[in-house]
């Protein structure tokens, strides 16, 4: 497959403003994305994992141009959407859809599934006649495994799993060239997880589809996305392939990541050593200065507390830490 | 020794309504004095049920334990009078629970909330009790103890919570700790500090551990032995190693091979149980587990199958899986 790149983001910064005092004036900023740099290639899931407030969700967000963006660079299939008005984006908006967690709060409850699968058809005047569109539901309520009979049923009639199939046939029925999803599997039961997991993997192998997986869960990205993107605090600490992140983690923090994650076996358990990290994540209004990481890390140096690294690529991992530079 | 007989504990909601169902049903199981015993399930397979009714904590109504006994040190705890079964929790008996926010009183101070059962249960005079409250949360690393006494639970993080409520269950040197999810509402790389800080106390004071969890990796890290439930029932039990070699129950294979494993090649497919979780109010005939079971027979969909040996400590409920002669 030639790499085609269709998602290019530089230096993305998402920053929230923060009020307080008595006239309630700006007094700082939270640094949800603090400058981050990624691509996504044509036929790529990018993982976007890390733990709660790493700004993975923001990423997200921000690339669909749903949150302001402080400063960066969004380019998407040779457009720089960063800068385009809601107006323009709308036409854009078909070539990138979102997948969401909650498949409780993302679906209108008063809506039937027609009427929801059906909607962004007729926000983009897709397959105007009623005939046509009926099929077109059809055919993707088959592409995510719901029965045909079910189309007029409300999303309480149905189950958490397949309100998440219900949502992806959503996403899907404009087409889209890449689709975000945000933590698509973590409301799910580990049984019916694995049903929406294997949907992922076939709708990316059958349709081609670029997509960015957002999750805190490790083994589920690893096991969805070609590259993995570890955060924390804003910041992009690696990028590595699926295959090196279990056997050469490269950032202490991913390494960290990796021997926190119990694996289910408790023959290999028994020989894995459990250091654990100490600390808990700081806040993003005020990150630590230099390498975000430092006051958590065990190999910390000076120069780590002064100076930010810089994500450098090597080969097919890219690293942000002073012990690689 | 045994610390903890359950026999054939019934626990029921809302009897007489039509919307009445089993919420544990017939369950039996034993804990030794400083084990570690695992019950994983998934969302409405009657683990926290089974923890809350241990602990007679079952609101009633709706619910009721409407059979059964719990043996705890010889006393069948579902016979005593509320006054003294009220010695036992916190006591002899602690609870963590999952959501450390809102198990923690939000008005009073921590050092009062640790105190409390000490001086209640042991009958330490206050300030005794606030000292061993600082030595408490000495040992469960809470930097600044002494000023800690003074403060709020909204002052803390998640996995600052979880340390008080550990703390909290720790005061009375009890025999035997519930923990229901008690890192799942936390980031992993907390969750590991939580378990391991856990794991470490309870081997310490000798307290047995009932682990009630979802995750089979937490489960292949911590548990000596395992209970598998579903839709009310216990369906495995074995010694952890033994039930990873070689689950017997279709459900417990069913479950291991629907988890991505950091530990194996990514990629691979997943091999999810098809179907949905039961709905306790309306259980299948037989085997709850048949109309998701792929080795169901017709026997499976009539008759219940009884917990069975198939070797030593190792038993399961499943007509088609071998059992001892």
């Amino acid at each position: 497959m030639p790499n085609k790149t269709i998602l290019e983001v530089e230096a993305l910064k998402v920053h929230f403003p923060v009020y307080g005092g008595f006239l309630q004036r700006e007094v700082g900023s939270v640094k949800a994305v603090d400058g981050i740099s990624f691509t996504v290639e044509q036929g790529e899931t990018l993982g976007l994992v890390g733990e709660s407030g790493c700004g993975k969700s923001t990423t997200g967000l921000a690339v669909l141009r749903m949150l302001p963006v402080t400063s960066g660079r969004i380019v998407f299939e040779g457009d720089d959407i960063t800068k385009l008005s809601a107006g323009e984006m709308r036409p854009i908006r078909r070539r990138m859809q979102m997948v969401y967690q909650d498949p409780f709060g993302s679906l209108n409850p008063r809506m039937t599934v027609a009427e929801i699968i059906g909607e962004p058809l007729e926000v983009h005047r897709l397959h105007g006649a009623r005939a046509e569109r009926r099929d077109r539901i059809s055919e993707l309520m088959q592409m995510v495994g719901l029965r045909g009979d079910m189309v007029d049923r409300y999303p309480h009639q149905f189950s958490g799993g397949q309100r998440q199939r219900i949502g992806i046939a959503r996403a899907l029925a404009v087409e889209p060239r890449l689709l975000i999803c945000d933590e698509p599997v973590s409301a799910l039961d580990v049984s019916i997880q694995a049903q929406v997991v294997n949907l992922f993997q076939e709708l990316q192998e059958k349709l081609g589809i670029s997509s960015i997986f957002v999750a805190h869960d490790l083994a589920v990205v690893r096991h969805v996305s070609q590259r993995i993107a570890v955060m924390y605090l804003g910041t992009i600490v690696d990028i590595t392939s699926r295959d090196d992140l279990y056997t050469s983690p490269t950032h202490p923090y991913t390494q960290a990541l990796m021997g926190a994650i119990p694996v289910p076996n408790p023959v290999v358990e028994a020989q894995r050593a459990h250091a654990t990290i100490q600390g808990e994540v700081p806040s993003a209004q005020r990150p630590p200065p230099g390498c975000r990481f430092h006051p958590r890390c065990p190999h910390a140096m000076p120069v780590c507390r002064e100076q930010a690294p810089e994500l450098k690529r090597e080969g097919q991992t890219s690293v942000a830490c002073h012990l690689y530079s | 020794m045994t610390l903890l007989q359950v026999r054939n504990l019934k626990t029921e909601f809302g009897a007489g309504t039509p919307a009445a169902l089993t919420a544990v049903n017939d369950v039996s199981f034993d804990v030794s004095a400083g084990e570690t015993l695992a019950i994983v399930g998934e969302s409405g397979s009657g683990k926290s049920i089974t923890a809350l009714s241990i602990l007679r904590l079952v609101p009633e109504p709706p619910g009721r334990i409407t059979a059964g006994e719990v043996i705890f040190d010889g006393v069948n705890l579902l016979k005593l009078p509320e006054e003294e079964m009220r010695k036992v929790r916190g006591n002899r008996i602690a609870m963590i629970f999952q959501e450390p926010m809102t198990s923690l009183n939000p008005s009073l101070t921590i050092g009062l909330q640790i105190a409390e059962p000490v001086n209640l249960h042991k009958k330490l005079p206050w300030q005794q009790a606030f000292d061993k409250a600082k030595e408490l949360l000495d040992r469960v690393r809470m930097p600044d103890s002494r000023a800690r006494l003074s403060t709020h639970p909204h002052q803390f993080s998640g996995g600052m919570r979880q340390r008080i409520m550990i703390a909290m269950a720790l005061a009375c040197q009890p025999k035997l700790i519930i923990a229901d999810e008690p890192t799942t509402a936390l980031d992993v790389t907390v969750q590991a500090q939580i378990l391991e800080l856990l794991k470490e106390l309870t081997r310490e004071t000798g307290a047995a551990l009932i682990l009630i969890t979802h995750d089979l990796g937490v489960v292949a890290r911590y548990a000596d032995r395992v209970c598998v439930m579903y839709g009310g029932k216990i369906i495995e039990t074995a010694a952890a190693r033994e039930l990873y070699e070689r689950p017997l129950h279709p459900y417990t294979r069913g479950l291991m091979h629907s988890i991505p494993r950091l530990d194996q090649p990514a990629g691979k497919r997943l091999v999810p149980i098809r179907g949905q979780p039961p709905n306790l109010a309306q259980l299948p005939t037989g085997c709850s587990f048949n109309p998701r079971c792929q080795e169901a027979v017709d026997r499976c969909r009539s008759e219940v199958p009884a917990l069975v040996r198939a070797s030593e400590g190792h038993l399961h409920a499943c007509w088609m899986a071998p059992h001892a002669q």
